[in-house]
């Protein structure tokens, strides 16, 4: 009779190497280095996140007319709620605030409508980007159809910021493809156009542009014509970001492999169908970090036109912690500023690795 | 497809022939708005009565300028005002420079971290300040934190150290006769240490034999430093501050400008520094780590031979770039009363003179020039670690 081999049941691993347990040894207290660590950061949060919790929410004052209305020692957030239009809207007239609203509503309707699969993405984009702008110029700056004419100096707020950063980005993109392509040419002069042109502008600060834009572009136009300068600043901060934006597409151009322009080549496709159909498909796919990257650097960089007198979101509050009724609420003003270009760049940050991840067809070797 | 196929092509099918008639428009086109821009240029230089060239440089200035490490007074010409300028800008970049090394370093290594806390405490401080615009920050600094600063009749006190709204006083150390001694023993003491390196590892090579060079070296230089210092006869005094009733007198002063651009250009940089780090450590492969450590090799070694000279290869590249960034950056010092290039220059000189295309191209010219500087010393250092193909 064959005696049967029970083996007994395995031990379940110690208890102080599974579970919560065993994460806050290895994470916390594996070292005396990681000691050290770990009482340290705790150190730190204690002196930051309390004191931040109570000026920010426990000890704020939300409502009142001045600021001797913020008596609880917190945060004075009623300074906020008294200027919030004119951080929206700049000094935009009240009685007009619905023109922009409608404007908004109507972009985030069409880009909205990219999602549904019916319509033809072609047409729509030629709304979007053909007809809205001309749409929206005109409810911006009226004139027409008995609306009221609003003057570009009294746009403001994160308004501008906004019209600033779309414009800047939407036009960027075409001309650095441009730009790229300039400087991967075969043509010399095309070429050495390009290479000057990309090198010159990141070579130099933006600041640098911007008062070209509004102190030299007059001087070199003639006498009489003279254009905005809302115009004036949009085209610097467009050509500015439009170079970064070359560089980042050739690089994707340059990881595309050769084979891939010889095969569209001997396909007898024409430059422009290898470019557009074979090589920037796959090109701007590799580099949409970049991309958002330079989208994000450029948003950010709207905050410049203060420099040169143009008051976008940071530029109200700016202005706005100078009024006597609420001296001291700087912190608050920049606070609020800082949240709100937090949350927009964040938000494309993190959009773009959503794209990225949705296109990603699995030829990057990772 | 056609049947008939024609040997002679027409001209404009004719690829070459359509490049150069391309080339020939766009030259031609170039050419022409450049040369309608300069003439209307002129007219209008004409017409306002303003006279081109450098010639006002010469002039006096005539406007204090806050932050001076050259001798310069309200009479000194827009020459030496543009110097000044030139020289502060040049001041922060550096400083700018290796402070947000140092932080970017440190901060990358923390979100490497296997303490769970700090790796997080590390990428919160990260996406904070890269999404936050850089001249928010400045302005942070200046109008909210320095400004808060108690007044100098109250200032905090560390010691010898005060702290007030006018700014951080130090003690000046002032550098008396001996002093050169100081620094003769320091330069010898480099160049021992250099030589020392060298025969090192012409010995390893040579017979495999380990010397600890870099801590010997790091040892010559300091004491050898320190031994020279008080062999001459410890030759440095200090100019302390003094608190007086409603101010401070004495001392090395940081003025808030300067202290405001600084913290931020160098935060708001760290942050990006710090990604960049953590991606070129994370480049190099684990196996390089174990393979080091199956050769016997101490962790310390095992990062310094192995893993940092690989993720240095990655590293260096997007580290210029991040460099030219912070020099470029410094401009926006401007908007907080930071005497550099474009406050002084396009905002001041330009003001007062009215001479914007120079003054303008003067500073492009600055900017594209530290540019230059900087990446061709990047590139240098770059061809220095990368990979020696064969």
């Amino acid at each position: 009779m064959a005696i049967e081999f029970k083996p007994s049941p395995s031990l379940p691993p110690p208890s102080n190497a599974v579970g919560a347990v065993a994460w806050v040894r290895k994470n916390f207290f594996s070292s005396p280095l990681n000691i050290f660590l770990t009482v340290f950061s705790f150190y730190i949060l204690y002196l930051l996140v309390p004191p931040t919790i109570e000026w920010a929410f426990l000890d704020a004052t939300w409502s009142g007319e001045n600021k001797d209305a913020c008596t609880a020692g917190g945060a004075c957030w009623a300074f906020i709620v008294a200027y919030f239009d004119q951080f929206m809207y700049g000094l935009y007239p009240q009685t007009e605030y619905w023109r922009i609203n409608l404007a908004a509503i109507l972009l985030a309707l069409l880009i909205g409508m990219y999602a549904i699969k019916a319509i033809n993405k072609l047409i729509l984009s030629i709304a979007v980007l053909v007809v809205y702008p001309v749409v929206a110029y005109f409810l911006f700056a009226g004139g027409i159809l008995g609306l009221e004419v609003v003057e570009t100096s009294l746009w403001g707020g994160l308004f501008l910021t906004t019209l600033l950063g779309v414009v800047g980005i939407v036009a960027s993109l075409p001309l650095g493809v441009v730009l790229a392509l300039g400087r991967r040419s075969n043509m010399p002069i095309v070429k050495s156009v390009c290479v000057v042109f990309i090198e010159t502008v990141r070579a130099v600060p933006l600041i640098t542009i911007l008062f070209m834009a509004s102190v030299m572009i007059p001087l070199f136009l003639p006498d009489g014509l003279n254009f905005n300068k809302l115009l004036r600043v949009l085209i610097g901060i467009t050509l500015f970001s439009a170079a970064y934006m070359a560089e980042v597409i050739r690089g994707g151009l340059q990881a595309i492999p050769k084979g891939q322009y010889e095969a569209a080549d001997a396909m007898g496709l024409t430059y422009w169908q290898s470019m557009l159909l074979v090589i920037l498909p796959q090109a701007l796919k590799l580099v949409i970090p970049g991309i958002v990257n330079t989208f994000i650097g450029l948003f950010k960089d709207t905050t410049l036109v203060y420099i040169v007198g143009m008051f976008d979101l940071l530029g109200r509050i700016q202005s706005a912690t100078h009024d006597g009724d609420w001296l001291g609420t700087t912190t608050e003003g920049y606070a609020f500023a800082g949240f709100i270009y937090w949350a927009i760049c964040f938000g494309m940050s993190r959009y773009s690795m959503a794209v990225e991840r949705k296109l990603d067809t699995g030829h990057k070797r990772n | 497809m056609s049947e008939k196929t024609t040997t002679n092509t027409s001209f404009f099918n004719d690829a070459g022939n359509r490049a150069l008639l391309f080339q020939v428009v766009l030259l031609t086109a170039v050419v022409a708005i450049g040369y309608y821009l300069f003439h209307n240029l002129q007219a209008n230089l004409q017409n306002q009565g303003i006279s081109t060239g450098f010639a006002f440089l010469n002039e006096p200035a005539g406007f204090p300028i806050l932050i001076h490490l050259i001798e310069y007074t309200e009479a000194g010409t827009y020459g030496r005002a543009f110097l000044v300028a030139l020289i502060n800008t040049m001041l922060i970049s550096f400083i700018g420079i290796v402070l947000a090394t140092i932080i970017g370093v440190i901060m990358g290594l923390a979100r490497l971290s296997q303490n769970w806390l700090v790796a997080r405490l590390a990428t919160v401080y990260i996406e904070t300040l890269r999404n936050i615009p850089l001249l928010l920050q400045m302005f942070f600094w200046y109008f909210a934190v320095l400004a808060a600063l108690p007044h100098p009749r109250d200032s905090i006190i560390f010691g010898d150290f005060f702290l007030n709204k006018r700014g951080i006083y130090s003690p000046n150390p002032i550098f008396q006769d001996g002093f050169g001694v100081v620094i003769f023993g320091f330069l010898a003491c480099v160049v021992a240490s250099i030589a020392l390196i060298i025969w090192a590892k012409k010995r390893q090579t040579r017979t495999g034999l380990w010397f600890p060079a870099y801590w010997t070296s790091c040892g010559i230089i300091v004491f050898g430093t320190i031994a020279c210092y008080f062999l001459a006869g410890a030759p440095v005094t200090f100019d302390l501050p003094e608190a007086s009733r409603f101010n401070v007198k004495g001392g090395m002063v940081l003025v808030p400008e300067f202290v405001a651009v600084l913290v931020a250009l160098s935060t708001y940089t760290g942050a990006f520094i710090a990604e960049i780090v953590r991606a070129g450590i994370l480049s190099v492969s684990w196996g390089q780590t174990e393979a080091a450590r199956s050769l016997g090799m101490r962790d310390s070694i095992t990062q310094r031979l192995i893993v940092l000279p690989q993720a240095l290869r990655v590293i260096i590249p997007p580290l210029t770039s991040q460099y030219l960034n912070l020099a470029k950056n410094s401009s926006l010092g401007a908007a907080i009363a930071y005497p550099e290039l474009v406050a002084v220059v396009m905002g001041t000189t330009l003001n007062q003179t009215g001479q914007a295309i120079e003054t303008i191209g003067l500073c492009m010219l600055v900017y594209g020039s530290l540019s230059l500087s900087i990446s061709f010393f990047m590139n240098w250092y770059n061809k220095k670690m990368s990979l020696v193909e064969r």
